[in-house]
């Protein structure tokens, strides 16, 4: 079970999507787990043959439990046992290999209102949010344990598939207690320094209006695809802003992972990573994005992309206020926040005119950078943003 | 395809990104952005889906007719309607 999150302490095994026998490479989608944060698809690391599965579905697991056992296709046939640890999460399970339970047969499922049936804790949930009484379900669990299946079965077709709509495990209220955490922890520990800049971004709306007419919807950019490609290609030049601070120590990231911070209907909000943001074209990073807005809103995130962010942006969209002041999500170090952009009388080459303007803010770890670099940092991000061909 | 029928498929994609909202009760020459809290991602989401469940072309300078749904679904039957023609 890898760490999603500094205040991670267990998850649920939700879902297994393979199964022994199954090849699998690096980076394949292998299971979804239920966190504070909703479901998380967890990738893998290694390469090679799924051996064994050593978690069962719907149950809860602490942070660094050996999930499955994986042959590695280095590996001789024997030994080879493999979590599938984030490598970039804090925490890299190191557990011993796990002791591996003797096949039972099943036993008989436990009759209805049998004395206190154990009850895992997603079919406790699901039972829950249905009202369902748990003496009214049959257990099938490998000691006649209630499994969240059984829930489900009692419900019948009430149940709606988990992929439509908003999935049932996006709980807000969790999701509102790990933003809590991180936010808390984030104003105690991290001393941020905050500077804003107004940036003329009339040419980008030519540009993407010129761009955009002969495209089909498909293909058509938003204005975020060009400021998060902006901060991405000035987060490698400026790499005081890019990458972790752990141990009393920064550690600068090699890659740019630009988390991209979304909000969810109802009053959530989540910041995947965007991976190589400042390597992928313009059309990549939109793509990307839809992609990444279309899982995040749906409980779909994947693993690395809650453990790898390496710097945050966040905008307020076309509806917002013009400026807002982010809160640096820990580990990382800084954070870019774009407000709304608007029209505003401005100087161009001494003539007073209409002109679109955002007010680009930052907020930095003053551990790690000062109130100089900063400055030329944001000034960096107003500066490519002159030039959206070129990003 | 009549205006009833075109106004179906636009309440089915609004709600595939406001799944809570009940468009019976919204406002047909509201701001649907305001009114369904939706972001330029979701309207271009909603645009995209237009554009494949009904074949419409609805270019970026057009956004503005279609964020009430009234306006959208008389862009939309225009458009169709031209079309035929």
């Amino acid at each position: 079970m890898p760490s999603l999150g500094a205040d991670m302490e267990a998850g649920t095994l939700v879902e297994w999507l393979v199964k022994p026998g199954d090849q699998v490479k690096r980076g394949d989608v292998v299971a979804v787990v239920e966190t504070q944060k909703g479901a998380i698809e967890i990738e893998v690391f290694e390469a090679g043959k799924i051996e064994q599965i050593l978690v069962d579905l719907n149950t809860k697991v602490a942070v660094g439990t050996p999930l499955a056992r994986i042959r590695t296709e280095l590996e001789g046939p024997l030994g080879a046992v493999t979590a599938a640890p984030s490598p970039a999460a804090p925490v890299i399970p190191l557990a011993p290999p796990p002791l591996v339970r003797a096949p039972v047969a099943p036993p008989p499922p436990v009759a209805r209102g049998a004395a206190r049936a154990r009850v895992s804790p997603a079919a406790r949930r699901l039972a829950e949010t249905h009202a369902i009484d748990l003496s009214t379900v049959t257990g099938s669990g490998p000691v006649g344990e209630i499994i969240y299946s059984d829930v489900e079965r009692r419900l019948g077709q009430a149940v709606a598939p988990p992929e439509k709509k908003r999935a049932p495990w996006l709980d807000l209220d969790a999701m509102r207690a790990a933003i809590a955490a991180a936010m808390a922890r984030s104003k105690r520990e991290i001393p941020h320094y905050y500077l804003e800049h107004q940036v003329d971004v009339t040419v980008c709306e030519q540009w993407l209006t010129q761009r955009n007419a002969t495209l089909s919807p498909d293909s058509r950019l938003l204005i975020g695809a060009l400021t998060i490609r902006a901060v991405a290609l000035a987060a490698r030049r400026f790499p005081a802003f890019n990458g972790f601070y752990r141990d009393g120590k920064f550690e600068q990231a090699s890659a740019v992972h630009a988390g991209v911070a979304i909000a969810i209907r109802g009053g959530g909000l989540a910041a995947p990573a965007l991976h190589d943001a400042d390597q992928i074209s313009v059309d990549e990073l939109m793509a990307g994005m839809r992609d990444l807005v279309q899982r995040t809103r749906a409980g779909r995130i994947r693993s690395s992309e809650i453990s790898d962010p390496t710097i945050t942006i966040t905008s307020l969209g076309e509806r917002g206020v013009e400026a807002l002041y982010g809160i640096i999500y820990p580990p990382q170090v800084a954070i870019v926040g774009f407000g709304k952009i608007v029209t505003r009388p401005w100087v161009v080459d001494g003539a007073i005119g209409p002109r679109s303007v955002v007010t680009i803010t930052l907020s930095a770890d003053h551990r790690v950078s000062d109130g100089h670099a900063g400055a030329l940092f944001l000034a960096e991000i107003g500066r490519l943003l002159q030039e959206p061909d070129k990003l | 395809m009549n205006d009833l029928d075109i106004r179906k498929v636009v309440q089915e994609e609004l709600n595939n990104i406001a799944p809570e909202v009940d468009l019976a009760t919204v406002d047909p020459a509201g701001d649907l952005r305001e009114t369904l809290d939706i972001d330029s991602m979701d309207f271009l989401n909603f645009i995209t889906a237009i554009h494949h469940r009904l074949g419409v072309e609805i270019p970026e300078l057009d956004y503005p007719k279609l964020v009430t749904l009234d306006g959208a679904v008389a862009y939309i039957a225009a458009k169709l309607g031209s079309s035929k023609m």
